[in-house]
C-alpha cells in the first residue's frame, strides 16, 4: 500500500500553488523603486584584440549613469575554475584569467566588453549602440582539432589551446594498450557528443544592491547555489568580505547546470550598485542566454572495445577532445575528467580502462556541466560501442551486456575506472525493462510499422552514474578546490512548527515538499508544519547548492542528521518534563513517552518548553531547540538503469519519431515517487532532445548559427511520447541514512544512446548498412546516412 | 526596440494616409515584425496597425472564389474556410502555434513573403489574386523573391481572392526549431490545370514547380512525377538541410500532396 | 505616451504607454502582474501566453496599445472566486505538471484556451496545441496528462505515477 504521508508518499507539491497562480517570485519579478538597468556591450566577433573603446558619446546620452569596461576590473580577480587537473606529464592545467568584462581581447561572440547603466533598459540599449569599440579581428579558433594544431591562441599568454592532457588511469595505460593489441576482436567507434545549450526557461537575471550605511551588498540572482556564488565573489573576484555580501536566489526557473556557475554579470551589478548607490538590474534576453550561458557536452571521442571470443569485455580505451570554450567556467575541468573518466567502466566487470582527455580552448561560449555532466558522455561512448560490437559479433545486444554485468554478489565492487559501487542489480533492472516495455511485443509492432511504410527499431542501454560527488577528502586529493558536503539547520519554533534551512536550492526539484516529508516522518508530525528555507545566504548556515543529483543524498542526509540532534535534545527536555531518564524516552507519532508508563508529552509541548525554560536544569539543557548538521558523504551514490526505446523512421524523409521510451532505474529508496518520476521524465525529454533535435552550430568564424529558438530546436510536446518509468527495483544506497540515490540526471544520461541504438536498429532492419549517425539525428542526417549506406 | 508611435486607423483610407508618413510601416498581426523590432533590425517612425480596419476582416464566398480580408487571422481562416477550401483551412491551421494564429494575418504573411512561410505557397499554388488599396495583382506577379513582393511603398493588401480548386493539399515538412516549412508544397488541381507551389526550399522564395504541373496535368497521381527530379542549383542549404535534401523533399512532399488531395 | 484602458482579470485598468510598450511589459511592469513570464525574444516559448478577448495570444508579441479596450485574462485571474485552484490548475498540481514553474502560467493559459474550444482533446491534439509552449523540466508527460485529467478524461491508464 502506498503511504499517504511521509517517506514514500506521492505527496503533491506545496510550491505548486504559488507557481500556478502567478505568485512565484523569480528574480526579474522583483521590482525595486528607483532601480536602474544594466545592458552589456557584447562582441559580435569570435576573436579580436580590443584596440580602443570610446564611451564618450554613449556616456552623454539620456539616462546614462555609468559605463564600465574591462579596464575598471583590471585590478580585481578573475572567476576561477573549481577543480585543478594535472596533465599526464604532471604539469598543472592552464588557467587563464576570466575577467568580469573582457580586457585586452574578446574571445567569443557574446563576450561582454562593456556595460552601460542607465535609468531604463531602452536608454541603456541605446547607449550600448553608441559605444565605439575598435577591434583587430583575429582568425576564429572553433574546431578542436584545428585548435590543437594552431599557432595562434585563444589565450596568447599560455601559448597553447590545450588546457590539459589528462590520463585515467595512467597506470593502466600500457596494460590497456596491450589488451587491445592482443584481443580476439576490437570494435572501434568515432563519435561526437553534441554541444547543447541548457535553455532553462528563465533567462539569467541579477540585481545588485548596496547599502552605504552598513557597507553591505545584496545580490539577487538566478543561481543553483547562492553560497558558492558568494564564495567566488568574495574570495576570488571582488574581495567583498563574505559577511558583507548576501546572495539570494529566489524562485529560479530551471538550471540544468547553467546556473551553478558565477558569471561576470553578477559582479558587475554589485560594482555598479556601489558606485552609483542605486539598485541595478540586468536581465538576459534569450539571445544572450544562447551566447553566454555555459553550454554542455561537446566531446569528440574515439572509443575502442576489446573482447575475447566469448564476448567478455577485456578493455575500453578512449581518446576524447573536450571543448571548454573560451574561458574555464567553474566546473568545466571536472566535467570531462573525474565526472566522465571514472564512469568509463560502466556496469561492467571489464578489467582495464584507459581514458585520455584533452581539454581545448576555442573561441566559443564556455562549456561546463549540463544535466548529467560527464556521465552522459561516458554512457554514450560505452553503450554505443557495445551495441556496435554486438552487431559485429552477431550477438544479442542485451545478452552481451548481461554477460559482462557486475553481479549482485560482487558489491561493493571496485570498478576498473577507480570507483567503488556500493549496490545494484543490473540484471534485475534489465528483466524489469523487458517486462514493462513489452519487449516481447516488439516484433508485432515492427510489422505494424512496416505496414505503414516505416522502419521500426528497438534500442537498449544500461547505465550507471555517480551522484552527490564526494567525499571531500577524496575530491580534495583529486584536485577539487571546494568541499562537497552540505548543511542543514532544523529550527523548532516555540509554537511547534519548524523552519528547516537547507543548503540545497530548489528550482523545480520539489525540495519544499520532499524535505518536510523526511522531517515529518522522523518526528511523527504533520509535514504541513515543516517549512523549508533555501536560497538565501543570510538565513542558511552554508550550502553547496543543487547539481549532480546531490540534494537529497547529501543535503537530505544533513537534514536527517540535524533532525536526529533535535530528537536527542527534545528527548532530554521531555525527560525533564516527565521527570524520567533520557534513555527511557521514546518518540512515536509526535509524542514523547516514558517507556512502560502512560506518561507522555506531545512534540508541541516540548517545543514550547524549550523556549520557556522555567525550571530547566540549565547546566544540562540549553534553552531553544535548533540544531545544525554538516554532512560529508562517504562515497558517491550509484544509480543505475536499463532503458529501451522504440522509434519509427520514415525512410523517405529520414524523420525519426520516438514511439515508446522506457526507463527502469535503481534510485535506492524513494521519498516521493511522484517527484522522482517527474525528474526522470524531464531527463528523458532532454536526452531525446539531444539525440534527435538539439543542434548547437558555430560556423567557421565562430558565429553561433543556432542562437535562437528559430534555429535551436527545443523538444516540444509533439516531439515526445508518454514515457514508461519504473523505479520499483531499487537497491538502497548503503552509506547514507535515507538509502537514497540521485535521480535528477538519470533520464538525460540513459536516453541518448538508447535512441541512437534504436535508430541504427531501425535502419539495419530496413537493409540500410548504417552503423553510426552523430547526434542530433536530424531528418537530414538520417536521410543522408541511408542514402550513403 | 527603438521608439515609435502606433496608430490604429479604422478604415483603409485612414491607414493609407497614415502610411504616408516618413518611415511608417504597416503592422499586421506582428508575429514576425515584433520579434524583428526587438532585435532592432527595423526602425520605423510609426507603425500603422491594421487590426482595427473592419473592412479588411473576414471571409466571403464569391462564385468560385473565396475572398479573405487582409487582416483576417490564421485562426479565422482555419475556422471558417474548411467548408469551401479545406486545403487552405488546413494550411492556416498549421501555421505557427495557436497563439500565433490568433494574431498573425494573411495580409501580413503575404506582404512579408518569408521564403519559408506557408501562405505564399497557398496563394501561388491557387493562382490567387492579391487585392490592394490600389490594384489587383496576380500571385504569379506578386512574389518577387525572398522577402520581396510587387507591393509599392505604403500599399496595403486589403484582401486575397482564391479560386477554389477541385482538389488541393498542402504538405509541410517542418524545420524543427522554427516550425516554418523546411519544404512545403501546395498542390491544387483545377479543371484546366494543376498548380504546384513550393515554399521553404529556394533562395528565390516561393516558386512553382512547372515540370510537376505539366506531368500532373496529364495524370494527377504521385506516380506521374516519379521520373522527375528537382534541380538543386538555387535551393537553400543551411544547418537544417542542404540543397540536395531539400530537392528530395520537394519531390516527396509533392507526391504526398497529390495523394492526399481531396 | 498614449493612454490605454483595458479590463484585466475583470478589473478596469489604465496606464500611459509608449508605442513600443508590449502587452507583457504593461502587465509586468505597470500592473505588476509578474505571473506572465518572458522566456524568449522570438515569440516561441509561450511563457507569456494570456487571453485577449478570450483568445490565447503571446503577450510579448502584441503591443499594449493594441489591447486598448480589450478584455485581458492572465494567470493571476485564473483561480476560483474563493481563491482555490481552478480545475486546470488543480490538475497540474495533482499530476505534477510543473517543476520550476516558469513556463507554467503560459501552459495553464494555453490549456484553458484549448479546453474552451475542445472540451475533450486527445493526447495528440493536446501535444499539437502546445506547439508554442516550451517546457524544459517535465518532458511534457505530466502536462499532457494534467490537461487530459482537467478535461475529465480518465488518465489512470497512462504510464507511471
Amino acid at each position: 500500500m502506498p503511504k499517504d504521508t511521509g517517506i514514500g508518499a506521492a505527496t503533491t507539491r506545496r510550491e505548486d500553488v504559488r507557481f500556478l497562480t502567478g505568485r512565484g517570485q523569480y528574480t526579474d519579478d522583483i521590482q525595486t523603486q528607483g532601480e536602474c538597468a544594466a545592458v552589456f556591450a557584447r562582441s559580435t566577433i569570435a576573436n579580436g584584440r580590443i584596440k580602443s573603446i570610446d564611451t564618450s558619446a554613449a556616456a552623454a546620452m539620456p539616462g546614462v549613469l555609468a559605463i564600465f569596461t574591462g579596464e575598471d576590473f583590471a585590478e580585481v580577480g578573475g572567476n576561477p575554475a573549481g577543480w585543478l587537473i594535472n596533465s599526464r606529464d604532471g604539469t598543472p592545467m592552464h588557467e587563464p584569467k576570466r575577467p568580469v568584462l573582457a580586457h585586452g581581447k574578446v574571445r567569443h561572440v557574446g563576450d561582454a566588453y562593456a556595460a552601460v547603466i542607465a535609468e531604463t533598459v531602452a536608454q541603456a540599449r541605446d547607449a550600448v549602440e553608441a559605444i565605439e569599440a575598435d577591434f583587430e579581428e583575429l582568425p576564429a579558433i572553433v574546431d578542436m582539432k584545428d585548435a590543437l594544431a594552431a599557432d595562434h591562441y585563444v589565450h596568447d599568454e599560455i601559448g597553447t589551446n590545450q588546457c590539459f592532457d589528462w590520463g585515467w588511469i595512467e597506470d593502466n595505460r600500457a596494460a590497456t594498450d596491450e589488451a587491445i593489441k592482443n584481443a580476439h576482436h576490437v570494435t572501434t567507434l568515432e563519435l561526437v557528443n553534441n554541444r547543447l545549450v541548457p535553455n532553462a526557461m528563465e533567462p539569467r537575471c541579477s540585481i545588485g544592491h548596496y547599502n552605504p550605511g552598513t557597507d553591505e551588498y545584496t545580490l539577487h540572482t538566478t543561481s543553483q547555489n547562492p553560497h558558492l556564488t558568494r564564495l567566488l565573489i568574495s574570495a576570488f573576484v571582488m574581495g567583498i568580505p563574505e559577511n558583507k555580501l548576501t546572495v539570494i536566489a529566489p524562485d529560479v526557473g530551471g538550471g540544468f547546470g547553467s546556473k551553478i556557475y558565477h558569471y561576470g554579470e553578477e559582479a558587475l551589478v554589485l560594482a555598479a550598485a556601489k558606485k552609483l548607490g542605486r539598485t541595478i538590474k540586468w536581465t538576459a534576453d534569450r539571445t544572450e542566454a544562447f551566447l553566454t550561458d555555459a553550454h554542455g557536452r561537446d566531446h569528440v571521442t574515439k572509443i575502442e572495445l576489446a573482447l575475447d571470443a566469448e564476448g567478455n569485455f577485456l578493455a575500453f580505451r578512449t581518446e576524447t577532445m573536450a571543448n571548454v570554450g573560451a574561458y574555464l567556467s567553474n566546473f568545466s575541468t571536472a566535467t570531462p575528467t573525474f565526472l566522465h573518466g571514472t564512469l568509463m567502466a560502466g556496469n561492467y566487470t571489464v578489467p582495464l580502462v584507459y581514458v585520455n582527455v584533452k581539454a581545448v580552448f576555442t573561441n566559443t561560449a564556455p562549456v561546463d556541466a549540463y544535466r548529467g555532466a560527464g556521465r552522459p558522455e561516458a554512457t554514450f561512448s560505452l553503450e554505443r560501442v557495445i551495441d556496435k560490437a554486438a552487431r559485429e559479433l552477431g550477438m544479442d545486444p542485451i545478452e552481451l551486456r548481461r554477460k559482462n554485468f557486475v553481479k549482485p554478489d560482487q558489491y561493493p565492487f571496485a570498478s576498473a575506472a577507480g570507483l567503488e559501487y556500493d549496490s545494484g542489480n543490473y540484471d534485475a533492472l534489465m528483466d524489469q525493462m523487458e517486462k514493462v516495455a513489452d519487449k516481447a511485443g516488439f516484433e508485432a509492432r515492427r510489422k505494424e510499422s512496416e505496414a505503414k511504410g516505416l522502419l521500426r527499431g528497438f534500442g537498449v542501454n544500461a547505465y550507471i552514474e555517480a551522484c552527490g560527488i564526494a567525499p571531500s577528502n577524496l575530491v580534495g586529493v583529486l584536485g577539487s578546490r571546494v568541499g562537497l558536503y552540505d548543511a542543514a539547520t532544523v529550527r523548532v519554533n516555540a509554537t511547534g512548527n519548524l523552519s528547516v534551512m537547507v543548503g540545497a536550492h530548489s528550482h523545480g526539484q520539489g525540495h519544499e515538499t520532499v524535505f518536510p516529508q523526511v522531517v515529518a516522518e522522523m518526528l511523527g508530525i504533520d509535514a504541513e508544519s515543516v517549512d523549508i528555507v533555501h536560497g538565501d545566504t543570510s538565513k542558511i548556515p552554508f550550502g553547496m547548492g543543487t547539481y549532480g543529483s546531490r540534494s537529497l543524498a547529501v543535503c537530505g542526509s544533513a537534514v536527517v542528521r540535524a533532525t536526529e540532534k533535535i530528537i536527542n535534545k527534545a528527548k532530554k527536555i521531555a525527560a525533564h518534563m516527565l521527570e524520567a531518564s533520557d534513555e527511557d524516552i521514546t518518540l512515536k507519532d509526535g509524542v514523547f513517552s516514558v517507556a512502560g508508563t502512560d506518561k507522555s508529552v506531545s512534540f508541541g509541548e516540548v517545543a514550547l518548553k524549550a523556549y520557556i525554560p522555567h525550571e530547566f536544569p540549565l547546566e544540562d539543557i540549553e534553552p531553544g531547540l535548533e540544531e545544525t548538521a554538516f554532512y560529508d558523504p562517504a562515497n558517491f551514490t550509484y544509480p543505475s538503469g536499463a532503458y529501451c526505446c522504440e522509434v519509427e523512421v520514415d525512410p523517405e524523409t529520414g524523420k525519426v519519431r520516438v514511439d515508446r521510451m522506457t526507463a527502469v532505474d535503481d534510485f535506492g529508496n524513494v521519498i516521493n515517487p511522484m517527484v522522482v518520476t517527474g525528474q526522470v521524465h524531464g531527463g528523458l525529454g532532454q536526452g531525446i532532445g539531444q539525440a534527435l533535435v538539439e543542434n548547437t552550430t558555430y560556423d567557421e568564424n565562430g558565429q553561433l548559427l543556432s542562437a535562437s529558438y528559430m534555429d535551436y530546436t527545443m523538444p516540444r510536446a509533439d516531439d515526445l511520447p508518454f514515457y514508461i518509468v519504473d523505479h520499483s527495483k531499487g537497491n538502497p544506497c548503503t552509506h547514507n541514512p535515507l538509502g537514497v540515490k540521485g535521480c535528477g540526471e538519470a533520464g538525460a544520461i540513459g536516453s541518448p544512446p538508447t535512441v541512437v541504438n534504436a535508430v541504427i536498429d531501425a535502419l539495419q532492419s530496413g537493409g540500410k548498412n548504417v552503423t553510426h549517425i552523430d547526434m542530433p539525428m536530424t531528418p537530414h542526417r538520417v536521410w543522408s546516412a541511408m542514402k550513403n549506406a | 526596440m527603438y521608439a515609435f508611435d502606433i496608430e490604429r486607423p479604422a478604415s483603409v483610407a485612414d491607414a493609407v494616409a497614415a502610411l504616408g508618413a516618413e518611415d511608417a510601416q504597416a503592422l499586421g498581426g506582428g508575429q514576425t515584425l515584433i520579434p524583428t523590432l526587438k532585435q532592432r533590425l527595423a526602425a520605423p517612425s510609426k507603425l500603422v496597425s491594421l487590426g482595427a480596419v473592419s473592412e479588411m476582416q473576414g471571409v466571403a464566398s464569391e462564385a468560385d472564389n473565396i475572398r479573405i480580408g487582409g487582416a483576417t487571422t490564421h485562426a479565422t481562416v482555419a475556422a471558417q474556410v474548411g467548408g469551401t477550401y479545406p486545403a487552405l483551412a488546413d494550411l492556416a491551421a498549421n501555421i505557427g502555434d495557436p497563439a500565433v494564429r490568433n494574431r498573425g494575418t494573411i495580409g501580413g504573411s503575404l506582404a512579408n513573403n518569408d521564403p519559408a512561410a506557408c501562405y505564399p505557397a497557398a496563394a501561388l499554388g491557387s493562382g490567387a489574386t492579391i487585392i490592394t488599396n490600389t490594384r489587383q495583382i496576380a500571385a504569379d506577379d506578386f512574389f518577387q523573391g525572398m522577402f520581396t513582393t510587387a507591393l509599392d511603398e505604403g500599399e496595403i493588401i486589403t484582401a486575397v481572392s482564391f479560386p477554389v480548386p477541385e482538389k488541393a493539399n498542402y504538405q509541410k515538412f517542418v524545420q524543427p526549431a522554427s516550425r516554418f516549412a523546411l519544404v512545403g508544397v501546395f498542390v491544387a488541381k483545377y479543371s484546366d490545370s494543376v498548380r504546384v507551389a513550393v515554399t521553404g526550399a529556394s533562395n528565390d522564395g516561393v516558386h512553382r514547380w512547372t515540370a510537376a504541373e505539366e506531368a500532373l496535368s496529364t495524370e494527377f497521381t504521385a506516380n506521374a512525377i516519379a521520373g522527375l527530379s528537382v534541380p538543386d542549383d538555387n535551393l537553400i542549404s543551411d544547418l537544417h538541410g542542404n540543397a540536395e535534401y531539400r530537392a528530395h523533399l520537394v519531390k516527396v512532399m509533392t507526391g504526398r500532396a497529390v495523394t492526399a488531395a481531396s | 505616451m498614449t493612454k490605454v484602458t483595458m479590463t484585466v482579470n475583470g478589473k478596469a485598468v489604465s496606464g500611459e504607454v509608449e508605442g513600443r510598450t508590449l502587452l507583457s511589459t504593461f502587465l509586468r511592469e505597470d500592473l505588476r502582474l509578474t505571473g506572465t513570464h518572458i522566456g524568449c525574444d522570438t515569440s516561441q516559448c509561450g511563457a507569456c501566453v494570456v487571453h485577449v478577448n478570450g483568445e490565447a495570444v503571446k503577450a510579448c508579441a502584441m503591443f499594449a496599445i493594441e489591447a486598448d479596450g480589450a478584455e485581458v485574462g492572465t494567470i493571476e485571474g485564473q483561480a476560483n472566486a474563493d481563491g482555490s485552484l481552478n480545475v486546470i490548475q488543480q490538475a497540474f498540481q495533482d499530476h505534477h505538471g510543473l517543476q520550476c514553474g516558469f513556463c507554467t502560467p503560459g501552459m495553464v493559459m494555453s490549456a484553458a484556451a484549448l479546453l474552451k474550444d475542445n472540451p475533450k482533446p486527445s493526447e495528440g491534439e493536446i501535444r499539437e496545441y502546445l506547439e508554442g509552449n516550451i517546457c524544459r523540466c517535465t518532458g511534457y508527460h505530466n502536462i499532457v496528462k494534467a490537461i487530459m485529467a482537467a478535461s475529465g478524461q480518465d488518465v489512470s491508464a497512462i504510464a507511471a505515477e
